[in-house]
């Protein structure tokens, strides 16, 4: 056994002649393995990553060459276009509003399964079930639900003496209707949640109840340390997809105006009412594909993603320590 | 310091460049045609945006073209908007004739070569533009560059109830804004509550047609000057217009006028507020009699021209026109029977006149406007009158298409809703706005 193990005198000596060799081998095994994933960062996020930040610099509308306009763009977006002003705070208002709220009723729906003795599988399922309902059909419905003068929410109200206000129809509601209508399809953040709160050790609430912690310490001391990594993981997720905000928007924006239009798309009733729920994808949107000014669009686009990702950054460290250093 | 890295990172720069120029999508299209005589043949693709009854319509008039053209198979795509008809000229796999129903796209489709310059074809055939309308004309061309011809067109007058009108004691609709605001108020029933439950006339201006763009030429309120910039903040008919409006919309209570238009049905629906009673008057189009004779016949209605202002009387009889365009894709395979099918279905006095027979859009045309064949009763009449008008006008084609109609509309629902103040400066405000949105699309 020993002899065999030995390595001879003359190899010893010499540099491994196949070491080069194998070490590319490995290599070439490492990038093989990795390369459908390499080439599919490279085709759908480096290059349309890098053609939107060229385009940005353009003028272009999909039609003709793009023609070099430097700055000209960026310099529209931050000094002239207001309605861009408009659609960033009304962004900046779903962030701080509605992700919040989304992980608010979350939370609660969710401990409020936990603390279920029986019925824990059937409710579970009543409260998941929004988040399976499409967001076209679903924003549908509550534009029809929440209709100022044939809507059933408002008939309710008035029975005991209120006068409903407008909902999607003005501008000061419509945006709290659309949170509305975001936190009753939370299902996907309650099933998370849940499994989170499942997982917090039993040993701990029993150890706080010894020491006589009332039931808000032991949800301050216990639940919510252990809950915060997905909460963070909520937060972090959440507000990207909030700075993404289209759909729901869009589609209120249209019911609730009535003006839908053959031919033209529904692009053109896009802010109703007044623009207050034109977020800032719906304001690129109607840049590049309805007035076709697609090198501004780009730039709104390059904007968007830089302030996503310095969000996300932002963050991810501030919520570090929070969330137990760099697990 | 090594140079390698600097000497990678501008090769890449470089490469990265001319990848993202090598695919970047661009259009051209030669101008040269087929010598005069020659039959065109082939296959063609045909996209546009009618659905349902309407579409069928069409499919009619294509078996139509396709029995006096039997070498030129056409593919008939319906329901495809302007936005997905740009996205496929600029993938390359666009329609060869694409069908819009707004003049607003003409600008932006003749400036980057979207649609070919039709001038040769016109040429060649000598098609006689003389027949259509000098509004029609200018609605199909931008900057002298004919990219478009005019199929049908849509005209918007005042549709009236005789009934509501008759109840409260009238039997003539309102020719003056004056006699339109007095109207309104006398026909509006309220609950007692304050409720409205019919409306004489809902001012907002981006309720169903009745927006900035349908009833500007009542007012002859100019949207832009020669050298196109905004001329809203500087017209004085557009104060007027409005002040006008948010008079109305104040008596009204614009809450009320909201939680009014809520609860009304779908514009394109047999819902429709003027077909269930809920409106005395209304602006719309012609092609309100086809969907009221087929939705409401028991709805008794008349029509009108728009008001006027009142020291425009001179006017009246006027209003504004638009009309469906269509056009031959810069990467068509096969302009010369795209060609033929635009020139059957745009200038053939038959095809024109069966269209609009079945459809009630507005026939283009000198010959079909007066041929026997077409159907036309007072009401329809009405239009055809206001198409003929002198003074009957459209929104002037621009490079940037509708963005500059648009951003009125922003301005005027925030000032009818209370939220923009003061009228002229905002005004002024937003031409400037608009002109600076303007270069952006030059």
């Amino acid at each position: 056994m020993t002899a065999l193990l030995e390595r001879p005198a003359s190899v010893a000596d010499k540099p491994p002649r196949r070491r080069p060799a194998r070490r590319w081998r490995h290599r070439l095994t490492v990038l093989s393995f990795m390369a459908p994933a390499l080439l599919g960062i490279g085709v759908f996020f480096l290059y349309p990553l890098l053609a939107a930040v060229y385009f940005s610099f353009t003028r272009f509308d999909l039609l003709t060459v793009p023609r070099w306009v430097g700055l000209r763009n960026y310099t529209y977006l931050f000094t002239q276009d207001s309605v861009a002003g408009q659609a960033a705070l009304n962004t900046v208002w779903f962030v701080l509003i509605l992700v919040p709220a989304r992980m608010l009723a979350a939370l609660l729906t969710s401990m409020l399964l936990v603390s279920l003795k029986r019925g824990g599988g059937f409710f579970r399922t009543i409260f998941y079930l929004p988040a399976l309902a499409p967001p076209v059909a679903a924003t549908i419905a509550f534009v029809f639900l929440f209709n100022p003068a044939t809507g059933p929410v408002n008939e309710v109200l008035s029975w005991f003496g209120v006068d409903g206000p407008l909902w999607f129809d003005s501008p000061d509601w419509s945006k709290p209707s659309l949170v509305l209508l975001g936190t009753w399809a939370v299902g996907d953040l309650m099933v998370i949640f849940l499994a989170a709160l499942l997982d917090v050790p039993k040993p701990l609430y029993e150890a706080a109840a010894i020491d006589g912690a009332n039931a808000w310490q032991r949800f301050w001391h216990v639940t919510f340390p252990s809950l915060s990594p997905v909460l963070v993981f909520a937060a972090v997720t959440g507000v990207i997809q909030t700075l993404q905000y289209f759909t729901q928007a869009a589609v209120a924006a249209s019911v609730a105006s009535g003006t839908a239009t053959t031919g033209g798309g529904i692009s053109s009733t896009f802010g109703y009412p007044e623009n207050s729920t034109l977020t800032y994808p719906l304001h690129l949107y109607v840049s590049g594909f309805r007035y076709y000014d697609m090198g501004y669009a780009n730039a709104l686009a390059v904007v968007l993603f830089v302030v996503a990702f310095g969000v996300t950054v932002v963050l991810l460290r501030r919520f570090r320590a929070f969330t137990g250093g760099a697990r | 310091m090594s140079r390698r890295p600097c000497f990678a990172g501008t090769a890449l720069a470089a490469a990265a460049t001319l990848f993202l120029a090598a695919c970047t999508p661009g259009t051209e299209a030669s101008d040269d045609v087929a010598p005069s005589g020659q039959e065109a043949k082939g296959s063609i693709e045909f996209w546009h945006f009618f659905t349902d009854r309407e579409a069928k319509a069409i499919d009619d008039a294509i078996a139509q073209f396709s029995d006096a053209h039997p070498d030129i198979d056409v593919r008939v795509t319906a329901g495809q908007d302007d936005a997905k008809m740009l996205q496929a000229i600029s993938s390359g796999k666009g329609p060869d004739v694409g069908l819009s129903y707004s003049t607003d796209i003409v600008g932006k489709f003749c400036s980057s070569g979207a649609w070919r310059d039709l001038t040769p074809y016109i040429e060649r055939d000598e098609i006689d533009l003389e027949q259509f309308p000098a509004t029609v004309r200018s609605y199909t061309s931008y900057h002298d560059r004919r990219c478009a011809m005019p199929f049908l067109a849509d005209v918007y007058g005042l549709y009236y109830n005789k009934t509501l009108l008759a109840q409260a004691g009238y039997t003539e609709p309102p020719k003056t804004m004056t006699e339109l605001a007095d109207m309104a108020k006398k026909l509006t029933k309220r609950a007692p509550d304050g409720t409205i439950e019919v409306a004489g006339y809902v001012p907002l201006l981006n309720f169903y047609e009745h927006t900035p763009q349908h009833i500007v030429p009542g007012w002859d309120a100019k949207w832009l000057t020669a050298d196109e910039k905004s001329a809203i903040g500087t017209d004085p008919q557009w104060q007027a217009m409005l002040k006008w409006h948010k008079d109305l919309v104040d008596w009204y209570g614009y809450d009320n006028l909201q939680k009014f238009t809520a609860g009304l049905g779908d514009e394109w629906s047999a819902d429709n507020a003027f077909h269930k009673g809920k409106l005395a008057m209304s602006v719309d189009g012609e092609y309100r009699v086809a969907f009221l004779t087929d939705q409401a016949p028991d709805v008794d209605f008349g029509t009108a021209p728009l008001p006027v202002a009142d020291d425009q009387a001179d006017r009246y009889g006027a209003g504004f026109v638009t009309g469906n365009v269509a056009g031959i894709s810069a990467n068509s395979k096969n302009p010369e029977a795209s060609w033929a099918l635009i020139e059957y279905l745009t200038t053939e006095t038959g095809s024109i006149v069966g269209l609009s027979n079945a459809i009630k859009n507005v026939p283009t045309t000198s010959d079909a406007l007066a041929s026997p064949d077409l159907q036309v009763d007072e009401k329809f009449k009405v239009f055809l009158d206001i198409f003929e008008h002198p003074e009957t006008s459209t929104t002037p084609p621009n490079a940037s298409g509708p963005k500059y109609v648009e951003m009125a509309q922003e301005y005027v629902d925030g000032y009818l809703s209370g939220a923009n103040k003061d009228l002229a400066s905002g005004l002024a405000d937003l031409d400037t706005r608009i002109d600076q949105a303007l270069d952006l699309g030059r």
